[in-house]
């Protein structure tokens, strides 16, 4: 059993610190997306009565049923935002830190920029730029390293889904390139 | 012995090469997505879903099972070896599992676990093969009424048994239901809730719904945390194999005590996490050594491992035999039957013999093999955890998109997934729980097409549902369900305050 005393160790050097300032508390995240909500079942709501949502001759009508569903959504919306106005005594978590916020805009924002360029330059490429530029931005890899992952998990999805499974996907002009 | 001919001729369909093949595929990915942080059972079956596309429903359904259990087993190495549990199910299992690693028995933790999963499985399969036919057969007497009764169920006991806030599982029900509907009605041939939105036509999709809730939300939940890791590496040797299977027929009252509960939370939809804890709770209150719990002590390996996957199997049988499944992944699963061209319900017994009995027959097969091959590689997969998150967190991400746009060849749908990951961050910080909202938008369509037929057979009389004593003792158990934290009061705040202990 020497084996075991083996430690796998695995450091986060830029981890966000836990005492960072709060961005907002969870009280104050569940209101505003109980009133988004309350809206969206409001909009939902007008729609399905525009379409129809009473009975006709045939039974029930196509906006019926979504209807009552956005009635109870809205009426679940107001008894949560109800719930915490009138409910105060109870500590409201943190919702989020400024340093965790910052970490997931560290990921948010590349994604972002991924489905951007996917839509111009193709998925491959796309996935190429987003797995290189995390690991030497966001994680401070060796820049070979990087570009080699980033290449080599762009080349077999490439093969997996394009020529294996012949799933496709958006490709832009580095594919035309080669004709595919 | 109708079902042993049935399950022989499963294993008939099963025993060609490519199946094999793709099983063991299948459990090896799975065991690579339920080890990597940020993707769980339900995200890596979405995920690796447009693989299955070009497959026979056959192949496909067991690949994807496979990813499944890998992802079962998966989810116990992380949690013994890092005291990360990869899966919610899995927390239970970090409490002894992770100071047996500590003390040095990390090998010994890991083969209990393992072959609790095993044993868990099992019991719910069998209680697949010998149950499942006959509620089928028994659900083909089933109209209209009785159907949306059933779902009516399905969605009362959510809210009614769940342990999160009520009125939030109302709205992810809700919503769940209301974007269910979205695009063209089925009945009526009217489109709704479009807003002139072409891409609003088809709908929103379930799966890239799915893979947005789950996966990249998940991605954007790790990152806030610390990802820095210390655990331990371990190989296991066949001595320590032999040396727990000795040791384990002393513990069969907590297992078998586990399946049981396993099995009868895995069918009530929602229940993998709350198996898990509960016969943990339980193994600890009947033991006679309540101190050595939380310390590593093995039979709390045993517990929770048993019950999870129990419960993750039998939440199967639902959904092979009414159409309804009992948990996120299987409502996932239920997704791909629709893609793959199949009507999931008490048809499909009659319908596709092959399809439905290969997939019982690949349950067996599947957690033989992924025991054996969890057993041998462990180390390798631990091994997966040196690789950095910032390596890994854009992969998933691409593997998602990917997934996304395969479903529907549609960019439209990677937009899509990125506000669902939004949204799935959000509302999991919240308190908003998800596998409600997953498992309305897939259920959405057929619970009111249901509802509109037999309104229509009943000339629009809600009476329809106490018509006779079947449809009306469901959906009276339905409303009792509902309202049962009004009706049962006292005994939920004593189990909330339980579990929140453990939680």
């Amino acid at each position: 059993m020497a084996k075991s005393e083996d430690e796998i160790v695995v450091e986060d050097p830029p981890a966000p610190a836990s005492d960072s300032p709060a961005v907002t508390s969870n009280r104050a995240v569940d209101v505003v997306v109980s009133l988004l909500l309350l809206a969206f079942a409001g909009l939902l709501a007008f729609d399905n009565w525009r379409t129809g949502m009473g009975w006709d001759a045939t039974g029930p009508q196509a906006g019926y049923f979504p209807f009552y569903l956005s009635v109870i959504l809205a009426a679940a919306c107001l008894w949560g935002v109800a719930k915490e106005f009138l409910v105060r005594e109870q500590a409201s978590g943190t919702f989020v830190t400024r340093e965790q916020l910052r970490r997931v805009l560290q990921v948010f924002v590349p994604t972002l920029l991924f489905c951007l360029f996917t839509q111009w330059l193709g998925l491959y490429v796309a996935s190429f730029l987003l797995i290189a530029g995390f690991m030497v931005f966001v994680g401070r890899i060796a820049v070979w390293k990087s570009l080699l992952t980033a290449f080599l998990f762009s080349l077999i999805m490439f093969v997996t889904f394009e020529i294996a499974f012949d799933v496709l996907m958006p490709k832009g002009p580095l594919e035309a390139l080669f004709g595919r | 012995m109708e079902a042993f001919g049935l399950l022989v001729y499963g294993f008939s369909v099963l025993l060609t090469w490519k199946i094999l093949a793709l099983m063991m595929v299948g459990l090896v990915l799975g065991i690579f997505v339920g080890v990597l942080p940020g993707l769980g059972g339900p995200n890596g079956v979405a995920i690796l879903l447009p693989l299955t596309f070009t497959m026979d429903p056959t192949s496909a359904i067991v690949m994807l099972s496979c990813i499944y259990w890998g992802a079962l087993f998966g989810g116990a190495i992380t949690s013994i070896l890092f005291n990360i549990p990869g899966e919610a199910w899995s927390v239970a299992t970090t409490f002894d599992g992770y100071p047996m690693a500590q003390q040095g028995k990390a090998a010994e933790a890991l083969t209990a676990a393992f072959t609790s999963s095993f044993i868990g499985s099992l019991v719910a399969v069998l209680l697949i093969t010998f149950l499942a036919p006959g509620i089928a057969s028994f659900a083909l007497r089933f109209g209209p009424p009785e159907f949306f009764a059933v779902y009516l169920l399905t969605f009362c006991s959510f809210v009614g048994l769940g342990r999160e806030e009520k009125h939030k599982t109302i709205i992810s029900m809700a919503l769940g239901l209301l974007l269910a509907g979205v695009g063209m009605d089925t009945v009526s041939g009217q489109l709704r809730m479009t807003f002139g939105l072409d891409e609003l036509l088809r709908g929103i999709n379930f799966l890239v719904a799915v893979i947005g809730l789950f996966g990249i939300s998940e991605i954007l939940l790790t990152m806030e945390e610390r990802l820095a890791l210390r655990g331990h590496a371990a190989s296991i040797s066949l001595r320590t194999v032999l040396k727990v299977w000795k040791e384990m027929p002393r513990y069969w009252v907590t297992l078998l005590r586990s399946s049981a509960i396993g099995c009868w939370l895995g069918i009530t939809p929602g229940g993998a996490i709350a198996a898990s804890f509960m016969s943990y709770n339980l193994a600890k209150r009947f033991s006679k050594d309540k101190e050595s719990f939380g310390k590593g002590r093995i039979e709390g390996v045993f517990a929770p491992e048993t019950a999870a996957h129990a419960s993750g199997t039998s939440a199967l049988l639902p959904m092979l035999a009414l159409g309804i499944p009992g948990s996120g992944t299987a409502a996932i699963l239920l997704g791909g039957l629709m893609v793959w061209g199949l009507n999931p319900g008490p048809l499909l017994f009659v319908e596709h013999k092959g399809f439905v009995w290969g997939l019982i027959a690949s349950m067996y097969l599947g957690n033989v093999v992924g025991l054996v091959l969890v057993l041998t590689t462990v180390p390798l997969f631990a091994a997966i955890l040196r690789v950095p998150f910032s390596a890994i967190a854009p992969m998933i991400v691409v593997s998602c998109a990917i997934g996304a746009y395969a479903i529907q060849n549609a960019m439209f749908d990677i937009w899509l997934m990125l506000l669902f990951g939004v949204v799935g961050y959000v509302f999991k910080k919240i308190g908003i729980p998800l596998a409600p909202f997953t498992l309305a938008l897939v259920l959405g369509n057929r619970a009111e097409d249901s509802f509109r037929l037999s309104m229509i057979g009943a000339g629009g009389d809600m009476r329809v549902f106490w018509s006779n004593g079947l449809v009306g003792s469901i959906a009276t158990l339905a409303l009792v369900l509902l309202f049962w934290p009004l009706i049962g009061g006292a005994f939920g705040r004593l189990r909330s305050a339980f579990g929140k202990k453990t939680a």
